[in-house]
């Protein structure tokens, strides 16, 4: 299990490394600058400008430097917001974003566990159809179709929900909802599958031959088995709506860190860039790595071969 | 139905075998789901008119009416028209060119990469395959998302670049699937046969192999073109796409949702017509996987 857990934490610093170095370089040999604008800076301007970010500084030696103050945990300062850093920016953001992602994984297991378990249990009738075609709406219907459906149907014309904001209860209800059922799909996809294969195991079969009841079958003997294919979606998942809320971010108008990623790229605003990719990826990895762990404590087999 | 193998997934390797072969089987279980056969036809309706359809309009994709503006369905305009008064269906059907010509080129790449990866790590085995896999571990753990929102910021969001990004992100999943049936197909006894009479590892690989996997790859294959039209869809929402004139159902969504308050009719039909794409699509790959027998992938 240690051994299981050390290579793969080597792994994630070896794609975080390789992470850093790709964003830096593909950064440097773009076309455009942080200080190409419509306006022209004279020359000297532009030399100033440069001498003071340390652009002027030969490219090994402003990586060295970029690495060697992120060591110390400095993302640098801002190119396009002058008088603020990087740390400042993505502390600023990073809460909203983050609990739009958390509430929305909350929303997408309290819907997709229950469907799923309730559609494996109800195997083939009309419980079954109708979850497991919700599980096929919510795959194929896009956040980007969804969100703005719902803000014209319950937002715009109803006004049960605001369209668009962030700072009330009420306002982050819909952008959660919106972003938490495109996941619930999936969720409700794999808990049905896993829960049909245990349930179609000889141990529960003993276990209702000895009087079990039905919901302890269902939580004590199935669930832990059953909920293993949806732990390891529980990684790509956290991924996905962490770069979901990109979208989601956009609809609702929301101050989070996915449209200040999208904005700062197109200002070429580098450091920004480079910090907020690298959040990007070591949240994700660390959540990866969680659900790796997560399921190799659940799952023997994984857990005894490692 | 004649006694002759007409199934769309019948391979050249398979059909000879007239009658009870694994394709037929298939294609007879393909047959009675019907919620599969009800996914191919959409798709057949929505592709031919797609490519077909604006030939025989009235309306040119780019042709304004700036008199009408933006109008709901009408009989000269069924679908409406946008806020230039440019007719919705035309530009719908000219959309979905863009958006499924991505979706299968796209795809095409990442199979193309997926399997032969696939194939060579799993047929390689020991110590090659185990850095082949661990680098798509790796690459797996990657904000890929990430990467391709800032390959299309920086290198002008032009459309062979999106479909290169997008085919290089999905053949992951596709190579670990090949790799898998790889190495249950290679400790079988054909291959053995074949690898004594001489056959080199290329020929073994792509005439023994391969065509023993193509149901896995099929189904899968079924499965990653919608998710290459989301991610491509998801860009253009994002406004890093397909860019004007061009456009593609994303780039429609995207104008849509801007205008819903006034037009709502300019998100309904683009967003109705992507959703019901990628539903035929899912439901498709689903009756494949199951007509197929295809239990290797988990999702």
């Amino acid at each position: 299990m240690l051994r299981f857990f050390a290579s793969r934490l080597l792994q994630s610093l070896l794609a975080l490394i390789i992470i850093i170095t790709a964003t830096f370089f593909m950064l440097r040999f773009v076309p455009g600058g942080p200080f190409t604008t419509e306006k022209a800076v004279t020359p000297e301007i532009l030399r100033n400008l440069e001498a003071h970010y340390g652009l002027d500084q030969p490219l090994w030696k402003q990586y060295l430097d970029y690495l060697g103050s992120l060591a110390r945990g400095d993302f640098g300062p801002s190119f396009k917001y002058p008088n603020r850093t990087v740390n400042e920016i993505l502390a600023d953001k990073l809460p909203v974003s983050l609990e739009l992602g958390v509430l929305s994984l909350l929303v997408a297991l309290l819907i997709g566990l229950p469907l799923g378990i309730l559609a494996a249990v109800r195997r083939n009738t009309w419980v079954d159809y109708v979850a497991s075609s919700f599980g096929m709406v919510g795959i194929s219907i896009p956040t980007f179709v969804v969100g703005p459906l719902l803000v014209l149907a319950l937002a715009i014309h109803l006004g049960w929900f605001n369209a668009s904001g962030w700072y009330s209860p009420i306002a982050r209800m819909l952008p959660c909802l919106v972003l938490g059922i495109a996941y619930a799909a999936p969720i409700s996809r794999l808990t049905r599958g896993g829960m049909l294969e245990v349930l179609s195991q000889d141990f529960i079969r003993t276990a209702r031959a000895k009087g079990a009841s039905e919901l302890r079958v269902v939580m004590r003997h199935s669930l832990k088995g059953g909920l293993l294919p949806v732990v390891s979606f529980l990684g790509p998942a956290i991924a996905g709506i962490l770069t979901g809320s990109f979208v989601i971010e956009t609809i609702f108008q929301i101050p989070g860190i996915g449209r200040e990623f999208v904005n700062s790229a197109f200002n070429r605003d580098y450091t920004l860039v480079l910090g907020t990719v690298i959040l990007y990826a070591v949240l994700i990895m660390a959540l990866n790595l969680a659900a790796d762990v997560v399921q190799a404590w659940m799952n023997p087999k994984v857990r005894l071969e490692a | 139905m004649s006694a002759s193998v007409t199934s769309p997934v019948a391979s050249p390797a398979a059909a000879p075998e007239e009658g009870s072969s694994l394709w037929h089987d298939a294609w007879l279980r393909l047959r009675k789901n019907r919620l599969a056969v009800f996914g191919a036809a959409t798709l057949i309706i929505v592709a031919l008119a797609c490519f077909v359809g604006p030939f025989f309009s009235p309306y040119g994709y780019e042709e304004q009416n700036l008199d009408l503006g933006a109008a709901g369905p009408s009989a000269a305009h069924w679908l409406g028209t946008d806020t230039l008064g440019r007719d919705l269906l035309v530009r719908l059907l000219y959309g979905g060119r863009v958006s499924l010509g991505v979706g299968l080129a796209a795809t095409f790449v990442a199979l193309t990469i997926g399997v032969v990866y696939g194939a060579i790590a799993g047929y390689s085995g020991g110590k090659r395959d185990a850095v082949m896999m661990r680098v798509v571990d790796i690459m797996y753990s990657l904000p890929f998302t990430i990467f391709v929102i800032l390959l299309m910021v920086f290198f002008g969001r032009n459309i062979i670049l999106l479909f290169v990004a997008i085919g290089a992100v999905e053949w992951l999943t596709m190579a670990r699937i090949v790799r898998g049936q790889v190495m249950a197909v290679k400790r079988m006894e054909f291959i053995e046969a074949a690898r004594s009479l001489g056959f080199g590892r290329r020929r073994i690989i792509f005439r023994h192999i391969l065509p023993n996997i193509l149901g896995p790859i099929i189904v899968y294959t079924t499965l990653t073109i919608p998710g290459v039209m989301l991610l491509e869809a998801f860009l253009s929402f994002l406004g890093l796409g397909v860019q004007p004139p061009m456009s593609s159902w994303g780039v429609l969504i995207k104008d849509g949702a801007e205008k819903m308050e006034e037009f709502p009719w300019l998100l309904i039909f683009p967003g109705t017509v992507f959703s019901l794409t990628l539903f035929s699509l899912n439901f498709l790959g689903d009756g494949l996987r199951d007509a197929l027998d295809v239990r290797a992938s988990k999702d």
